[in-house]
């Protein structure tokens, strides 16, 4: 039995699920939650290379190597804000974050 | 099965355990940890999939640089895990659930609709490049049709680093560094301030009284 693109495919969805279920646990720690988002954009990734494999076009690493890109500007200013947060609040619980609530 | 199948087994049932430690782990330096776990063998399976260089991008741009920082700063961080792990294991079985129905939508759909096996042997925009590497493929298209989305990028970049810094600069209020071009700018008048003080005679009596005393 070789390996198609389903395998790669299904293997994405998994650890998109994953990502989803850790986003569900950890609600209230905010450096599990960015982790389960490059998770996330992990499996997404597994979709395009796949992709770009089994159809024979570059477009899909292309878009891998953007999205790779964003995710970094993404983690670099979540990490500093994250920082930022900590130093005010002396804690990165996402339910003491109510101070705009009005 | 043969080899390439097992391999791809092998790697896929890591990186599935190593996402699980991730949003499961109770300290989060080891989810960091686990987490870069699932970057290497992600990196291995794009290495299958013949993406050399994303492959070998996602291991010295993600394991070497984002995980760094998120491990600087959950060690950076004083986190107290046990309130945070509070409502972890009641949330468990909606989340299971949910991540079970969405793993076996998707995978229902794809399996069923995706049974590509092989790499097509000519496809139109790789003709050419057939015999070239990888990296060589992805630079060509890259610094050609997608110039100005690269451009983007590297503006994305930048502001990310300006960014990234400003919200996490402090100034020290204790230095007592000096400023050398305020040091040259100054003027004769500026050196020095001469204030008027009124001789108080309150002030005067006791101060004088006590030196007084002071003396045999």
């Amino acid at each position: 039995m070789t390996i198609t693109l389903g395998h790669y495919l299904s293997l994405g969805a998994m650890l998109f699920a994953l990502s989803v279920m850790g986003i569900f646990l950890n609600r209230k720690n905010l450096i599990v939650l960015l982790m389960a988002i490059e998770l996330m954009l992990l499996a997404v990734n597994m979709n395009f290379v796949a992709f770009s494999y089994y159809l024979g076009d570059m477009a899909g690493q292309i878009f891998v190597f953007f999205i790779l890109t964003v995710a970094a500007a993404e983690s670099a200013i979540g990490l500093a804000i994250l920082v930022l947060l900590f130093r005010n609040k002396s804690s990165i619980n996402v339910d003491e974050l109510n101070t705009l609530q009005g | 099965m043969d080899v390439k199948s097992a391999l791809f087994y092998m790697f896929a049932a890591v990186l599935l355990f190593a996402a699980f430690r991730v949003i499961t782990a109770r300290n989060p330096v080891h989810a960091a940890l686990f987490l870069v776990l699932a970057f290497f063998q992600a990196s291995a399976l794009w290495l299958m999939l013949q993406a050399e260089f994303l492959a070998i991008t996602l291991v010295l741009v993600y394991v070497g640089a984002v995980m760094v920082l998120f491990l600087f700063v959950v060690m950076m961080l004083d986190i107290n895990i046990d309130h945070m792990r509070k409502g972890f294991w009641k949330h468990f079985p909606l989340a299971a659930g949910l991540g079970t129905l969405v793993a076996l939508e998707m995978a229902a759909v794809l399996m069923g609709g995706f049974r590509i096996t092989e790499r097509p042997a000519v496809a139109g925009a790789l003709a050419a490049g057939a015999e070239l590497s990888n990296t060589k493929e992805l630079g060509k298209v890259l610094y050609t049709q997608y110039l100005y989305p690269l451009q983007a990028a590297a503006v994305i970049l930048l502001v990310a680093i300006i960014a990234a810094i400003a919200l996490t600069l402090r100034e020290r209020k204790d230095s007592k560094a000096i400023d050398a071009a305020d040091q040259i700018r100054v003027k004769p008048g500026e050196r020095v301030r001469l204030v008027k003080v009124k001789p108080s005679a309150q002030q005067a009596g006791p101060l004088a009284a006590a030196a007084e005393e002071s003396k045999p």
